[in-house]
Order: structure tokens, then C-alpha cells, then sequence
């Protein structure tokens, strides 16, 4: 059987107090304690029998991570039936994380979705009559997690990485083709210009991952932003959603004049949720304040979530909102659906898709009353949707993913390098295309998709040879 | 008056693949009978005059080292040699050999005439002789009984090899005149395919083409370019004597087609069969006609014309790079653009051909029919190109054949142990739409899967199969341990900083060295050889030249090698999770739709198998595997 050592995060993330990173296979006890210290800061996990409990810290280098509990189970009495070690953290996202990449970093590989569990079974762990529920497992997690992962990846990102991916394939194809008919095609002068184009694509994807840290987000809370014009009812969602009175709401527009914020959680994600003045023009000095600052809060909002009253006639503010928004990540509450409503739902999606950015993803657009309470499960469902699956039970895949998104890139990375020395050591051309491949392959994980024929496809329709 | 003959195999077909599927059956003990349309024809070579080239070339070598004949018939009858991508990585080198055509075939009859246990008829076989059968183990329904010629004798026998290249219903196309004919004009065979289809195989079309062939006396080689053969050949097989290959070589030319060239073509797209409809094959991507070149490629100012020679005694020479369909009268024209050809005569015009061939997915990596047990078949009828592809396979349908009749496990040779596995496997493992060229490209351990290694790969497997002797597999032995132990060697003399071995690093424009090394790390060094570090190296024995190569590339390359070499054992830990030749996989929970189409229809023997197969994921597999876990203990627990 399958002998490598396996680390996931087992317990949801989010505000619970204690989280749970399960690390399993023969070197569990050896990669935890390579960045483990007792309280006299000796590494002493190997001398422990099983089923202990030991209090200690995690240390990345010299610098302190986090205070914990780590348990030790021997095979065959564990979970998975292997040697097992379970480091039980302080449960905040970040923490948690960066336990997980120092144990990656540390000789284990991350556990596939549903990992454990298949080897509880394969092991004989699990009872055989419960084989079927263990493939269900295997197969909703993994479609949870691809899904997921798709779901993150921002339009800008799958773009260079499918730009990469196009770049990488046309150099193996030409290297290839030159192989495999010699007497049509030369490589002469390639590995410089090899050279120059390996430094773009590092380049590009270092930035890449420098960059992007959908981490971040779910540790500071997605930064949500509510806009509208007065008295839509903006202030109403707000209260909504925080269960309390926070902002003070009358009929009066233009009741809001500042900026109110709040830490809101839905179901395992955080939301700061910003609420702004109404937009409009105004001559009020103080309101008007307002109103810049909700602008200035949309630019770098995560979210946007748009209130339109529906009671009134769409007017010149809308479209400075529509405007405003055309870049963003948006969700539209079509609100006062108990009243008379002066434009149709079809007439405002109309408007609102002609503002957009013409490659912008459709808008969500949710018909509400905050008066009487309709239309709110189905806003929060939204949220969840346009983040997560839209039944994700743990909480943790999107860190997951996102730490496989970057696991993917830092492998590319690595294949890069690899062509980069193989260069460098004056290695024949045909050396390079075996490390382009790694990295063509690392990045296809991350857009899911299928190495098989494009390398054939590509060599074919860019290169002309045969006999 | 005899209508019913026995007898151990069936051979249908004595091309590339029913030569190598024939010899290796009878040399086994079996008493085997090769069909051919035209004994005439056997070994015949229709299209390029050429055995070997890049990844080909391996196939040789390999098809030689299981014990095949192809690499020994070519070096008695190549008329030049050269070794291809010299200048790059060991793994790519490839060797490529001008035949003689004539007697290149004349050779391989010759040797199958003069073989014990071997046959050879002039029939057209028009019907396969087949029972049902049941058997709660085994996935097939039928097996074979026989089979039929056209004139009406029976052959009784329990094994078929089906290598009938592009004969089955095939179609020749030049214009708009179209023979119904095999290739050079030979007969067709228009009866197996209907017998096939009762049997419920599924047979596809597929096309392929061939360029003029041109009167030598006609051309004009001032106008080309000379290219001529390596300065020392080195052999395909590695039972010959280098010694005795080094021969006078003949030239080929090259030349190139020009806008001229491109435009009669052009305007006479509408007469050409491809583009007309009139062809409904797929043609291959990688030797496409002329036209296709054209078409596709509309910014490319010229594309190169090999001109070769078709053997010592012909004018005939091969036009390499202009194969078409176009009409006879265009072809005249366009060929006579071409610098050097402007007086050229056409002896045999281009032509396109059409053949009924099968979809390889319904054979096991034997190469064995999963539906009908001892049908075998190899070659052009599996969808593949070429005749090295088909030398490959026919060996080893041949040697599954034998295996069968003996009640032997059957061979495999795997994606890591050979180009032959990586042929095989793709063949019956992925959705192809086109004939299969071996393409380096194509093999992930290409590595490990050198031309000059195997012998070191594969002669074991012959020796198991039995077309290998003891002594020749002893000499692989021991090749093997004096590799090891040069390897070992060279990484245990140590070269100090001393100012002799510095000097000598100096005059190789070799950086000094600061501390002690050893050889085998010097060797690592692209400016340093095994040969130029002799000087080093005083206590140097004489090994073989084959030795000292093996020993170079292995210390050069470690590196890659050795990553290879781990990403082959994570390889062969999913080869060997078998699955069960009757698993029910609408049974299987969990699996995706596609997945379980894709399964249904490929049934891999693998889960490496199934892993490879387009449409199934990663968490297929995973459920696959734990879902053969609760097979497994379920069978344990009724038993």
C-alpha cells in the first residue's frame, strides 16, 4: 500500500476555538517534530508511545507560531490504522494555515479530499458494509473541492495561468516536433531565446504567487460594502444581518451620513460589512463627506452589494452606482418587493448589464423585502454560493484549495527551475521538455485541466512535418 | 482431397506485423500458417523506402532484443545509414536506415520460407471460424475455432493473428480515379470485414497516402542538395557485427516546393478527393499530403522534397514530403515546380488509400481480443502507422498467441520497460481518431527508454517468451555487471587538487578543481568524457565500447534518471492493482457518468490502466480502488 504521509486540516476553520491538523503515514511522527518544541524547546515527539498527549509549540524556524496540544496515535491504533499525529490548535484561519504549510513543507504531502478516510478502509479500519459510504465520501469531497477550487480562481488568475500554460506547450511542441523530424525542424539558437522566455513566465507566476492570497479575505473577513441610494434600505439589510439595531433607520433618506461597520459571520465565512451614506448628489457638507467615502470604500471592497428600491424610478444615481460597481464582485437586492414597484426586475437587469464590464459574469439578482423579512435566506444562500459551494459542511475547503492553487504554482516554480539548470548545464534540448512538462502539468491542476493530447494537438497544428 | 487442415495458428496477412506474429509463432514450436494476398508481396514496403527514424528506431531496437527479425533484415539490405538528433540528449537519438526495398522483402521471405514450422499460402482468408463460449472468469464470449480462404479451404487452428495492414475493403485514390485496390495495386481483401462485424467487432475507416515515385534518370541533382550517410553506421540489431555494416553508401537529395508549387495546388483544391468529400478516412496528422501542407500552413514559403532512392536495383526514387491524392495531370505540374524535378517522370503516380481497420480499445495490451478468446492482431488493422509500429505489435500477438496455446500467462511489456509498451498502451487505452505514429514525445520515461539500452530492458522478456537463447540473455547478464561495476568503480577513484589533474582539467576548459573529487563526478561535466578522462584513470580495464557507453550515459544523466526512476515506481504501484476481468461497474457507487462510461467501454486490465483512460478523475480512481478493496474481501469472505 501506499506508504507517503498525508496532512489535512480535519476540523472546520472559522472562530472555533481548537482546530485540528491530522498528519498520517510512517514519517507522521518525524515531520511533526521537525518544527515542534517542548516547553524546555527539545524536540521530543519521537520518544512518546501512542495514545499521549502532549503539551508544546510550533515553531516555524525560530519564530514562535502557535501554543499547542499534540496527540500521538501508533498504528495500527488510529484512524487510518498508521502512525498518526494530531496537532490540536488555536482555530483561526491564519494559524491554522500555517501550521498545515510548515508540515507541507516538512515531508508530508496534502491529503486528497476524502484521503483518510480511504485509508481507514483500505486498511480495514472501516467495516466493509460501510465501503459505499466511504466512495461517497471520496467522490462529494472531491467534487466539493474542484468545484471550490474553480470557484476561487478569479478571472485575472485562470487567465495567466492558462496564458502560462498556452506558452509553456508551444515551447515542448517545438522542441518536440524538432525531435521527432529532425531533417524539417532546427533548434539552432533556441535555449537563449528558451532562456529569455523561462524569466517572463517565473516572472509571472511568482508574481502570481505573491499575489494571490484568497487567504487573506476569509482572515480579515470579506471586506463587503453595501451601496445604494437613500433610503433603499441599506441600513435595513445591516441591522438584518447583525441581528441588532446598529444603524438607525427612518423613512428620512439620507439618514446614514458616515460610514458604520460590522463583523458579521454567516455560516462559517466573516463578512465586514460596510454600510455607506445612499449616493446621490447633495449639498450637504457632512453627507456629502459620506458619500465620497462610500465610493472610495467600493473600490476595494471584496463584495458589493447593491440595494435598489424598487418603489422608485431609476434616476442619473443609479447609474453613477452602476458605474461605480462595473468592475466589482456584486450582488443586487432588487428590495421593497411588498410595495408597488415603479421598474420591472427585467428593465433593471437590462440597464444594469449595458453598464458592466462586457466580460463581467452575470449578476446575481435577488428580489427582497427587508421590511418583511422575504428574500433574505435566499441573499445569504448568494454569499455563500459566490464564495463556496453552496453546501459546503466544513468551512476548510477553500483553504484548502487555495493552499493546493499555491502548492500547484510553487511545483511549476520548481519544474522552471529545473529547465533553468538543465540550461544552464549545457543539457541537450531534449532535457528541457521533460521539466516543461512538469510545470504545464502543475498548472493544468489548478484550472483542472487534462494534460492527454495537447501536446500532440499543439505539435500538429503549429508544426508543419511528416514525411 | 484435403478441405480441412490443422494446425496451431493463423496468420492472416505477411506484412511488417504477420512477419514478425508468423516467425515468432513458429520458432516457438507452433505449426503456424501465414496468409498473403501475393507472395510477392510479403515484407513488402508500399510507402516510404525507409526503416527507422526518430522513436522508430527504438521500436527496432526492441522488436530485436525480444528476439524479432526486422533490425537483422535491415542491416543486411540498407543501402544508407544514419544515427538522427545526434547532436542531442542519448534518449533521442534514433537510428533511420534507406532500405532496399526489394531486398529488404526478398530477405524476410527468404528467412520465412526456410523457417520449421512455418507455412506460407497465397489465399484470400474471407471468414474467421469462431464458437460461443461461457466462462465465469473471462470477459469473452467467443473463441476460435479456424478460419476460411476464399476458395474454400478450412484451416483449423485456436489462435488468429489478424494483420491485414490496409488491405481490408481498401480503396485507392488518385484524382478522381479510384481502383478498388490495395496498395501498388495489389488485390484488396473484401470478405473479412463482414465476417468481423458478425462477430460483433467494431471496425473503423481510416486513410493514409503515398507520394510519386519518379524516374532517376529524369531528375536533375545538380539542383539538389547531397545527403549522405553517417561516416560509421552503427546496426539495428544488436546481434550484428558493427564490422560488417560498414558499406559504400548511396545519396539522397533535398530540394524544396515553392509558391508555384503551392499555388497549382491551390487552384486545384476542388479536384482533390480529401477536400472534395470523396475520402472518408482519417488521415494521419503527422504525414500529411502536400495539400494539407499547403492549406494548413499557408505562410510557409516552401516545404522540403526528400528524393530517395528505392533500392540499388531500380531508377525508382521516392519523393519524401509531396504525398497527395491530387489528379495525375496536377501532379505532373506541381511536381515539376520543384528544382531538379522540372523533366521529372512519374513512374508510380501519389496516391490516397482507404482500409477498414478496427478500434483497438476492444484488445487487452496483449494485443489478445477481449471479446474472443485467441484472436490476436497487430499493425495497420489496430489503427497504428508505420512499419516498425507494426513490426512491434505483430511480435508481440505473436508471442501472446503462443502463450495462449501453451496456457501461459501472456506478456506485457509496460509504459516504463519499453516504446513497444507505450505504443500498446495508447493504442488500446486511448480515444484515437487517427493511424498511431510513435512519437518520442509520446513515452514519459523516455529516459530510461534509450535505443542504446534495449537490450538491457527487454532481452529478459524475450529469454521468458522463448525467443531468446540462454547464452544471448547471459551476455545481457553479464553486460548488466560490468556496467554496475564500472559505475561503481568510477565513483570510487578519487582525483585530488594536484596540480597534474588541474592542468589536465584546464587544457578541457574545465573549472579546477578547489577540493578532491572523484571520476564520476568529473564525468558529470558536459566538456569531460568517459574516453578524455582516461588520463585520470591508470587503472582503467578494457571494456566493450557498449559497455563504456552505458556507463557514460548513466553517471551523465544520474539526476534525471533517478527522478525517472521514482515516478516509474509510483507507475508500477498502479499497474499492478489488477481489476477483474467481469467487474460490473454499474455496480461501482460514486463514480462520475463519464467515468463510468469510459470504463464500461475501455475495461482496463489496470487501475494504471484506468487512470489513463481521457474522462476518468483522479477521485474515480480513489473510489475504484476502495471499491476493489470491498470486491476483494468480499470474495475472501465467501470463499
Amino acid at each position: 500500500m501506499t506508504t507517503d504521509t498525508i496532512a489535512a486540516i480535519v476540523t472546520a476553520l472559522g472562530n472555533a476555538g481548537i482546530g485540528i491538523i491530522r498528519v498520517s503515514g510512517e514519517k507522521s511522527t518525524d515531520v511533526v517534530d521537525r518544527i515542534y518544541r517542548d516547553g524546555k524547546h527539545r524536540r521530543t515527539l519521537k520518544n512518546f508511545p501512542g495514545n499521549t498527549i502532549h503539551y508544546g509549540f510550533i515553531y516555524d524556524g525560530e519564530e514562535l507560531v502557535d501554543e499547542v496540544m499534540v496527540s500521538i496515535m501508533k498504528s495500527p491504533a488510529s484512524f487510518t490504522t498508521e502512525d498518526t499525529v494530531e496537532v490540536n490548535c488555536h482555530g483561526g484561519v491564519l494559524v491554522m494555515n500555517r501550521i498545515l504549510s510548515l508540515i507541507l513543507r516538512n515531508g508530508a504531502r496534502l491529503a486528497e479530499p476524502g484521503e483518510f478516510t480511504k485509508r481507514a478502509f483500505l486498511n480495514g479500519r472501516i467495516d466493509l458494509s460501510e465501503a459505499e459510504a466511504v466512495m461517497d465520501v471520496i467522490s462529494s469531497q472531491n467534487e466539493l473541492a474542484l468545484k471550490n477550487s474553480l470557484r476561487q480562481l478569479e478571472g485575472a488568475v485562470r487567465n495567466i495561468i492558462t496564458d502560462c500554460r498556452k506558452k509553456i506547450i508551444h515551447e515542448i511542441a517545438l522542441i518536440e516536433s524538432a525531435l521527432d523530424d529532425p531533417e524539417h525542424i532546427s533548434l539552432e539558437g533556441y535555449p537563449q531565446e528558451l532562456g529569455q522566455k523561462l524569466d517572463d513566465l517565473t516572472g509571472r507566476i511568482e508574481r502570481l504567487l505573491a499575489t494571490a492570497e484568497k487567504g487573506k479575505i476569509i482572515k480579515e473577513g470579506i471586506k463587503t460594502v453595501i451601496v445604494g441610494k437613500p433610503n433603499a434600505g441599506k441600513s435595513s439589510l445591516l441591522n438584518r444581518l447583525a441581528g441588532q439595531e446598529r444603524a438607525i433607520v427612518t423613512d428620512i433618506a439620507g439618514t446614514t451620513r458616515d460610514i458604520l461597520e460590522e463583523n458579521i459571520r454567516l455560516e462559517g465565512i466573516n463578512l465586514r460589512v460596510i454600510d455607506t451614506a445612499g449616493i446621490r448628489s447633495t449639498e450637504d457638507v457632512i453627507e456629502k463627506i459620506g458619500v465620497e467615502k462610500a465610493r472610495k470604500y467600493s473600490e476595494d471592497a471584496d463584495l458589493i452589494i447593491y440595494v435598489v428600491d424598487s418603489s422608485v424610478p431609476l434616476d442619473e444615481n443609479d447609474n453613477q452606482i452602476m458605474h461605480m460597481i462595473r468592475n466589482k464582485r456584486c450582488i443586487v437586492l432588487f428590495n421593497k418587493s411588498d410595495l408597488d414597484s415603479r421598474i420591472s426586475l427585467e428593465e433593471f437587469r437590462d440597464r444594469l448589464r449595458e453598464s458592466q464590464n462586457v466580460d463581467k459574469p452575470e449578476i446575481r439578482i435577488l428580489r427582497t423585502s427587508l421590511r418583511e423579512n422575504t428574500g433574505i435566506d435566499e441573499f445569504e444562500c448568494a454569499i455563500r454560493e459566490l464564495f463556496f459551494s453552496g453546501k459546503i459542511e466544513t468551512g476548510d475547503e477553500v483553504m484548502i484549495t487555495s493552499l493546493r492553487h499555491r502548492k500547484a504554482l510553487e511545483e511549476a516554480l520548481i519544474s522552471l527551475s529545473q529547465v533553468r539548470e538543465s540550461l544552464l548545464a549545457g543539457m541537450p534540448e531534449d532535457f528541457y521538455s521533460i521539466d516543461l512538462m512538469g510545470a504545464y502539468a502543475s498548472l493544468g491542476r489548478i484550472t483542472g485541466e487534462e494534460v492527454e493530447e495537447d501536446l500532440i494537438n499543439e505539435i500538429f497544428s503549429e508544426f508543419c512535418m511528416g514525411k | 482431397m484435403e478441405l480441412v487442415k490443422k494446425v496451431d495458428v493463423c496468420v492472416v496477412g505477411a506484412g511488417h506485423a504477420g512477419c514478425e506474429a508468423a516467425l515468432a509463432c513458429a520458432r516457438l514450436g507452433m505449426e503456424t500458417v501465414v496468409f498473403t494476398v501475393s507472395v510477392d508481396s510479403i515484407a513488402l514496403m508500399p510507402c516510404n523506402p525507409n526503416i527507422g527514424g526518430s522513436s522508430k528506431g527504438h521500436l527496432v531496437r526492441e522488436v530485436d532484443a525480444l528476439g524479432g527479425e526486422m533490425g537483422k533484415i535491415i542491416d543486411k539490405t540498407f543501402i544508407q545509414s544514419k544515427m538522427l538528433n545526434r547532436s542531442k540528449g542519448p534518449a533521442v537519438h534514433s537510428l533511420r536506415a534507406q532500405a532496399d526495398k526489394a531486398q529488404y522483402s526478398r530477405s524476410m521471405r527468404k528467412v520465412l520460407e526456410n523457417q520449421e514450422h512455418l507455412t506460407i499460402k497465397q489465399a484470400e482468408v474471407c471468414e474467421l471460424i469462431w464458437e460461443r463460449m461461457e466462462d465465469a472468469e473471462k470477459k469473452a464470449t467467443k473463441r476460435i475455432r479456424g478460419l476460411k480462404t476464399f476458395t474454400g479451404m478450412i484451416y483449423e487452428c485456436r489462435a488468429v493473428i489478424l494483420c491485414t495492414g490496409t488491405y481490408l475493403k481498401a480503396r485507392c485514390l488518385c484524382g478522381e480515379a479510384i481502383t478498388y485496390t490495395g496498395p501498388n495495386g495489389l488485390q484488396a481483401a473484401n470478405h473479412l470485414t463482414d465476417s468481423l462485424l458478425s462477430m460483433g467487432i467494431e471496425m473503423r475507416r481510416f486513410k493514409t497516402g503515398t507520394p510519386a515515385r519518379m524516374d532517376r534518370r529524369s531528375i536533375d541533382f545538380s539542383r539538389m542538395e547531397e545527403q549522405f550517410g553517417d561516416e560509421r553506421v552503427v546496426p539495428f540489431s544488436f546481434s550484428t557485427d558493427p564490422d560488417d555494416v560498414q558499406i559504400d553508401q548511396v545519396s539522397c537529395y533535398l530540394t524544396y516546393t515553392n509558391e508555384k508549387t503551392h499555388e497549382i495546388i491551390r487552384d486545384n483544391l476542388d479536384r482533390s478527393p480529401i477536400y472534395t468529400g470523396v475520402i472518408e478516412g482519417t488521415g494521419p496528422r503527422y504525414c500529411p499530403s502536400i495539400e494539407d501542407k499547403v492549406v494548413k500552413f499557408p505562410d510557409k514559403e516552401r516545404h522540403q522534397v526528400f528524393i530517395e532512392p528505392e533500392g540499388l536495383h531500380t531508377n525508382e526514387m521516392y519523393v519524401g514530403g509531396m504525398s497527395s491524392s491530387l489528379p495525375e495531370d496536377v501532379q505532373i505540374a506541381m511536381y515539376r515546380t520543384v528544382p531538379g524535378l522540372e523533366n521529372c517522370e512519374i513512374v508510380r503516380n501519389a496516391y490516397a488509400i482507404e482500409y477498414d481497420c478496427i478500434n483497438p480499445k476492444q484488445l487487452y495490451p496483449t494485443l489478445g481480443f477481449k471479446d474472443v478468446e485467441g484472436l490476436y492482431s497487430g499493425g495497420q488493422f489496430n489503427g497504428s502507422s508505420g512499419y516498425e509500429e507494426a513490426a512491434a505489435q505483430g511480435l508481440i500477438a505473436g508471442i501472446n498467441a503462443v502463450q495462449f496455446l501453451m496456457g501461459k500467462e501472456e506478456i506485457v511489456i509496460d509504459r516504463s520497460e519499453g516504446y513497444i509498451g507505450v505504443l500498446i498502451d495508447d493504442l488500446v487505452t486511448k480515444d484515437n481518431t487517427e493511424p498511431y505514429r510513435m512519437m518520442t514525445s509520446r513515452a514519459e520515461y523516455r529516459l530510461l527508454l534509450r535505443q542504446d539500452n534495449a537490450d538491457l530492458r527487454l532481452r529478459e522478456k524475450g529469454f521468458q517468451a522463448g525467443l531468446i537463447t540462454k547464452m544471448r540473455y547471459d551476455e545481457v547478464l553479464n553486460k548488466k555487471y560490468m556496467i554496475e561495476r564500472e559505475i561503481e568503480r568510477l565513483k570510487s577513484v578519487r582525483i585530488g587538487a594536484a596540480r597534474k589533474n588541474q592542468e589536465f582539467l584546464e587544457r578541457f576548459g574545465s573549472t579546477s578543481l578547489k577540493t578532491g573529487s572523484n571520476l564520476a563526478e568529473l564525468l558529470c561535466r558536459p566538456e569531460l568524457t568517459y574516453e578524455n578522462l582516461r588520463e585520470l584513470d591508470p587503472g582503467r580495464e578494457w571494456l566493450p565500447d557498449d559497455v563504456t557507453e552505458q556507463v557514460e550515459i548513466e553517471i551523465k544523466y544520474e539526476g534525471y534518471i533517478d527522478r525517472q526512476l521514482r515516478q516509474v515506481e509510483q507507475f508500477k504501484k498502479m499497474e499492478k492493482k489488477k481489476i477483474p476481468e467481469n467487474l460490473d461497474y454499474d455496480e461501482v457507487p460514486s463514480l462520475r457518468i463519464e467515468a463510468r462510461q469510459k470504463l464500461k467501454s475501455f475495461r482496463p486490465v489496470s487501475v494504471g490502466q484506468a487512470s489513463r483512460i481521457s474522462g476518468v478523475s483522479p477521485a474515480d480512481i480513489s473510489v475504484l480502488v476502495v471499491y476493489l478493496e470491498q470486491y476483494r474481501r468480499n470474495n475472501k469472505e465467501s470463499h
